[in-house]
């Protein structure tokens, strides 16, 4: 069973997939979708036998495949997972069907294709699991720029009014991140040349390299510039908000929910094994831009008209948590910033579909255009509701649990950045309540109480979904005429009810996920020299504080 | 005293968590169709949990039982188990909240009979009781949180149960804001205790306090009083709770009055060895009680809405059990026997106000009721009982509960306990005043309805849950101050209670109380009950009654302090972020594109210059070759 | 005659025809100027060829003439098809593919 190739069998699916999809004649927008999400269905499949097949015990990297690529630079098409990729995985493989689910009825703007659409969206599913399985620093590389393109296509293409803007934007910042890393690949190649007599750029012989202390920390930037722009913390984060805003609501769900993931994932996995000195040494200035985003992006949330920019500044106090968990190096912390990456990837996915939601209804992103929608759509308030405690860490949904974790964990060590950190909890319900207050609660507001427009007739039928067609007008007579708002559709209940179920469960029992992610971080914290018990009373608080 | 294993019906005591939360559940997924049903199934869970509570209890005899569930988490040297704690504390707090808890799901059914989003009314309910028995049962301070957080979310919900109306959804929202920041302070309490114990759980950080250095344990005090403050309405968080009235009056008797807002004092009587080894702590939490007593009390005075007088007595009520708490061991059981008979009396009191609310379209101004005593004669009866009870009537149930923390004040023996003593006598004549004046507001005097308004008794199962709790008030003091002492129930969790050695004679503290208390009635009568009560509020009134009427400003010190320079911040960091992060981005890029097509200038379209420069160029590069050459 | 008076030669052809091409706004001219290079290049070549001894130098001559034949046509044409549109021969005038 655990030969079983399924890490390639995970990239190769879906790739293979979009290769079907661009492949269908035109006109054939049904077999698209049905074919989409058949393939994402199977490489959540495989996703579950992976864990299923992985030993919690055993190595650190397993259900291996290495394939020699480029002999000449030692580059090998390598591939395997620890438990921290693999939890990725788990976590690629529940978004992307649900995203295809909510994505069903979206609409081309201008004269794009929907095919286009679904097979960007399987090979962005290849090139995702690819950068988490990869364990070639130079193959995690070209997969980590690889991934650009399907999201550039999908902003770019199929995105809001301001989508070239955006997708442009998100392309450079990326590159640019990625060049600086691309040096540093080849610096690291370079120096394992020198160490060990012949270059290198498998990861597990990367981590024996003793690198001297002031290249360590050029290459450690080089990193992390690359990361922090990806994941992103403050002041790399201006992308986010515009790319989050103007992406399909699929689009920016695996954009905030996998794709940034790769870069506090580039943390764990490169930063901290292969430069744990300047790692040690350069940990409180990471700390200072992760409590700065943490406080930063909320205030900036609270301030926001646009839900789905609002929703990318939570993201981006998300991340802060998240690298305050990675960087205050005790096993507690970093096992709760990795649970963090995925309960993030869930909550705010949630948060991201439900608002989709909203908008299709409305057509509109503005706050201000709604109000009152609680009282005609309960449905859709309570999974809104769900999806913001969520966001806002409320116990028993799974956000609690990481970012409890990490709180607990950081403050053995970094007292007074966790203090500050706590903080954001209460900006945090401020600015969940506040969106939730102005959209669900009150009076009718906004595009509810204007005349129904001149309803757009839903092209692909059924109603729902991308268009404000849902609008009927209710009691003529009555002034002013008054859109209702419909109640969550069947579809989207398919959408929202197994994240929902996942938000309660991953809060109620976590053990399983941490059980995987442990010896993981373990292993992480000994390559970087932290204690790996955990933090003791007598746990040294470093002096930074 | 040993945690045992459970045993017995106690290993089942999941099950009282368990049960509201299924209900709970049910009635949210269920949707419509469990709508004719959904508020019987709701209060049977809370019925079925009380009876599993008082078998628990039962079966109890003194022992501190460990329920061990599952593992919650459990990574690195962190450990929390899902566990339940049944000892006499939390056995009391069980019957209190299922027992209360009952009786209003019951009033419930009659008070929300014609509100078509009844079931989820229920269902809301229902997750109270769930995560407030997890709040008094869990064996740690996780599971405590936990419950904390989540009594905060059903409160929030239930607030803006009505939230079509925008005052109650600011309310519930301001609600949830100020309990958060109380909750920053017990997280990081948690927090300190983990980084300093390696432990969360009550037996594990009961066990080493002692070990811990001074400072630390203040800090730990500390931290948990703000916790507390903010969940108990407590002073500088205090202004939230008046607001939460916006909610269903039942939910105002549950969750604002007998259970939620007393998870304060729980929370300082549950770590009672943490404040026992930190003098400073104790001595804040005495202040805090002190303040808000006082603050409650004033600005109950001064209210014409009937549920806010509640509110501010029940904010000035929990006063004096953090007052009582925070004398230490001989304080605990004062405060925990008021919170009990408080939650009696209190939610009798609500219930009856609602009651009122109902027979009078749901109007809350006292200006206009007046005259409905013989109108509506079950309810003026339950109410008048619980009013003796609150004011402290003697051998009413308040009397009893009262006095003892005010003599416990008096013992402390120095002048901060003459001090503290005095204040609570103060406000216990004010406690008398408002309440006269509300009964004499409400029940008597000519009426002064709005037209149309035709007031009528409320339906038995209205009144029946009345009738119990004004029962409840009457007895509830003598019982568990005389009867069957609270104090020896409690030895188990507080150790041996110590023979108080007694400043004042009780028998003078009691006359004492009762003369002033009396006086507080007698100048209720002077100003309300002699002279017709103006519909409007008076204008011209005294800087003190403006200030009652205002709650001494709390609201606008929160609003120019917080509110205001918070909206101000996060308009500059927009702009900062737009134009400033962001622009600075865009500038380069800016930058980048002007001088590329300044320099695209250069492409003049003229061959002949491009020829010229090729020559450059060539000539350049021969140069270049020949300098190489030659040197 | 020495080496030297054949590179000067080629060296004044290339002068000739460098300023030909710089100041003079005929295309035709520029044209012919263009050649004059190539062909004192040419000259060039086969003067080191023939100092040298080697066939080298000859053979790339020949290259040279075979490309300026090509670059005859097609030059041509293009000045053709310019004058025909624009009816005028000067380079000057043809300057819209720019920035």
């Amino acid at each position: 069973m655990s030969d079983f190739p399924f890490l390639l069998a995970m990239i190769a699916v879906p790739a293979v997939g979009a290769a079907a999809v661009t492949a269908l004649p035109k006109g054939r927008e049904q077999t698209a979708r049905q074919l989409s999400l058949g393939v994402s269905l199977v490489v959540l499949l495989l996703a579950v036998l992976a864990t299923i097949a992985f030993d919690v015990g055993g190595e650190r990297f397993q259900l291996t495949t290495s394939v020699s690529w480029i002999p000449d630079f030692g580059v090998d098409f390598a591939l395997g997972v620890d438990g921290i990729a693999l939890v990725m995985l788990l976590l690629i493989g529940v978004l992307v069907p649900v995203v295809v689910v909510a994505s069903w009825r979206e609409e081309p703007t201008g004269r794009r294709s929907m095919r286009a659409f679904w097979a960007w969206l399987l090979l962005l599913e290849s090139l995702m699991v690819g950068v988490f399985a990869a364990t070639d620093v130079f193959l995690f590389y070209v997969f980590f720029e690889a991934m650009l393109v399907p999201m550039y296509f999908l902003i770019g293409s199929f995105g809001g009014p301001r989508r070239q803007y955006a997708a442009v934007k998100f392309f450079l910042y990326s590159l640019v991140g990625g060049l600086v890393m691309l040096a540093a690949v080849i610096g690291l190649y370079v120096v394992s040349a020198n160490e060990l007599g012949e270059g290198t750029f498998a990861f597990d012989a990367l981590r024996q390299v003793e690198i001297d202390p002031g290249v360590q920390k050029l290459l450690f930037l080089g990193f992390f510039v690359a990361f922090a722009i990806k994941a992103p913390l403050v002041p790399f984060h201006t992308w986010l908000p515009d790319s989050g805003a103007e992406a399909p609501i699929g689009g920016a769900v695996l954009l905030v929910g996998v794709l940034d993931k790769v870069g506090t994932f580039g943390f764990i996995r490169y930063c901290l094994p292969l430069f744990p000195d300047a790692s040690r040494e350069l940990a409180p200035y990471v700390l200072v831009l992760a409590v700065a985003g943490i406080l930063y992006a909320a205030l900036l949330a609270m301030g926001q008209s646009d839900m789905k920019r609002l929703v990318s500044y939570t993201s981006i106090a998300h991340f802060g948590f998240i690298a305050l968990g990675i960087f205050a190096f005790t096993t507690e912390a970093t096992t709760g910033a990795v649970l963090y990456m995925v309960n993030h990837g869930i909550a705010t996915g949630l948060l991201f579909l439900v608002v989709g939601m909203l908008i299709a209804r409305g057509g509109s992103r503005l706050v201000g255009d709604y109000g009152g929608v609680a009282a005609q759509a309960p449905l859709l308030a309570g999974v809104f509701l769900v999806a913001g405690l969520a966001s806002l860490a409320l116990p028993g949904t799974n956000s609690f649990v990481s970012e409890f974790l990490v709180l607990i964990g950081s403050f053995p060590t970094r007292p007074v950045f966790t203090v500050l950190a706590t903080v954001g909890i209460v900006l945090a319900a401020l600015y969940v309540l506040l969106l939730y207050q102005r959209t669900m609660h009150g009076p009718p507001r906004g595009v509810l109480l204007e005349p129904a427009p001149e309803a757009p007739a839903p092209t692909t039928g059924g109603g729902g979904g991308a268009t404000a067609a849902t609008a009927t007008l209710e009691a003529p007579a009555a002034a002013p005429a008054r859109l209702r708002v419909r109640d969550l559709s069947r579809r989207e209940l398919a959408v929202a009810a197994p994240m929902v179920a996942l938000v309660i469960a991953l809060g109620v029992y976590p053990q399983p996920l941490i059980d995987l992610i442990e010896p993981a971080v373990a292993a992480t914290m000994s390559d970087v020299g932290a204690d790996p018990a955990g933090v003791s009373p007598e746990a040294p608080v470093e002096g930074t504080d | 005293m040993e945690t045992v294993p459970a045993d017995g019906l106690i290993a089942a005591s999941w099950l009282l968590i368990a049960l509201p939360l299924a209900g709970a559940a049910v009635l949210l997924l269920g949707g419509r169709r469990t709508d004719r049903w959904g508020h019987l199934l709701g209060t049977g869970t809370v019925v079925a949990a009380f009876l599993v509570g008082l078998l628990c209890t039962l079966q109890l005899d003194g022992r501190r039982v460990d329920v061990d569930l599952f593992t919650f988490v459990s990574t690195g040297s962190l450990d929390v188990q899902a566990g339940l704690l049944f000892d006499p504390l939390s056995a009391v707090f069980v019957l209190l909240i299922t027992g209360v808890g009952a009786l209003i799901h019951v009033y419930s059914i009659g008070y929300m009979a014609h509100d078509p989003r009844r079931r989820r009314f229920f269902a809301y309910l229902n997750l109270f009781v769930a995560a407030m028995l997890l709040l008094v049962l869990g064996d740690n301070f996780v599971a405590l949180y936990v419950g904390w957080e989540g009594v905060g979310l059903a409160s929030y919900l239930l607030i803006a149960f009505w939230h079509e109306r925008p005052s109650a959804a600011t309310a519930a929202k301001k609600a949830f804001i100020m309990n958060r920041v109380g909750d920053v302070g017990l997280a990081l309490a948690i927090f300190l205790m983990f980084a300093q114990l390696g432990t969360v759980s009550y037996d594990g950080v009961f066990g080493a306090v002692g070990t811990l250095a001074a400072g630390t344990v203040t800090a730990i005090g500390l931290l948990l009083l703000l916790g507390a403050c903010g969940k108990s309405g407590q002073f500088p968080l205090q202004a939230w709770l008046p607001d939460a009235m916006e909610g269903p009056t039942p939910v105002s008797a549950l969750i604002h009055a007998a259970t939620m807002v007393t998870a304060g004092v729980y929370l300082i009587a549950r770590s009672a060895p943490i404040y026992d080894e930190t003098p400073t702590a104790r001595a804040a939490v005495l202040a805090v009680g002190a303040i808000t007593l006082l603050i409650g009390a004033i600005a109950g005075c001064a209210q014409d809405d009937i549920k806010k007088v509640l509110a501010y007595s029940t904010v000035s009520q929990i006063g004096y059990m953090f007052l009582a708490v925070g004398l230490g061991p001989v304080g605990y059981v004062a405060g925990l026997a008021h919170l009990l008979t408080h939650g009696f009396f209190k939610a009798g009191l609500f219930l009856g106000a609602g009651s009122v609310m109902h027979a009078m379209d749901d109007a809350v101004d006292m200006r206009r009721f007046g005259g409905l005593a013989s109108k509506m004669k079950v309810t003026f009866v339950t109410f008048g009982l619980g009013y003796l009870a609150l004011i402290g009537f003697p051998f009413l149930s308040g009397f009893y509960t009262k006095d003892a923390i005010i003599e416990a004040a008096f013992d402390r023996g120095d002048g901060w306990g003459y001090l503290l003593g005095g204040v609570a006598i103060l406000a216990a004549g004010l406690t008398a005043f408002y309440m006269t004046r509300l009964m004499l507001m409400t029940f008597s005097g000519r009426p002064r309805w709005e037209p149309g308004v035709h007031p009528h008794e409320s339906p038995t199962v209205m009144t029946a849950p009345m009738v119990l709790l004004a029962v409840g008030s009457v007895l509830a003091g003598f019982l568990l101050v005389v009867a069957f002492p609270l104090e020896s129930w409690l030895t188990p969790v507080f150790g041996e209670p110590e023979e108080a050695e007694h400043v004042v004679a009780p028998l003078v503290v009691s006359v004492l109380v009762t003369v002033v208390m009396a006086l507080g009635v007698l100048t209720a009568w002077l100003f309300v009950g002699r002279r017709e009560v103006p519909v409007t509020a008076p204008v011209r009134v005294s800087p003190v009654t403006r200030a009652a009427r205002r709650a001494l400003y709390a609201d606008a010190v929160n609003e120019s302090v917080f509110m205001r320079p918070g909206q101000w911040l996060t308009r500059a960091l927009v702009f900062v972020d737009n134009r400033g992060v962001d622009g600075a981005v865009n500038g380069l890029a800016a930058t980048l594109g002007g001088s590329s097509s300044r320099l695209g200038r250069t492409q003049t379209g003229f061959v002949r210059s491009y020829a010229l420069s090729m020559l450059g160029g060539a000539v350049v590069v021969a140069g270049a070759l020949l300098a190489v050459t030659a040197g | 005659m020495s080496l030297t008076h054949y590179l000067v030669l080629a060296a004044i052809l290339f002068t000739i025809g460098a300023v030909g091409v710089l100041v003079r706004r005929n295309a035709i001219v520029v044209f012919m100027c263009v050649e004059l290079m190539l062909n004192s290049v040419n000259l060039t070549l086969v003067t080191f060829a023939r100092a040298s001894g080697t066939v080298d130098g000859q053979v790339m001559a020949f290259f040279v003439m075979v490309v300026a034949a090509a670059e005859v046509v097609v030059g041509l044409a293009i000045i053709m098809s310019l004058f025909r549109t624009r009816r005028s021969a000067s380079v000057d005038d043809a300057n819209l593919l720019k920035y």
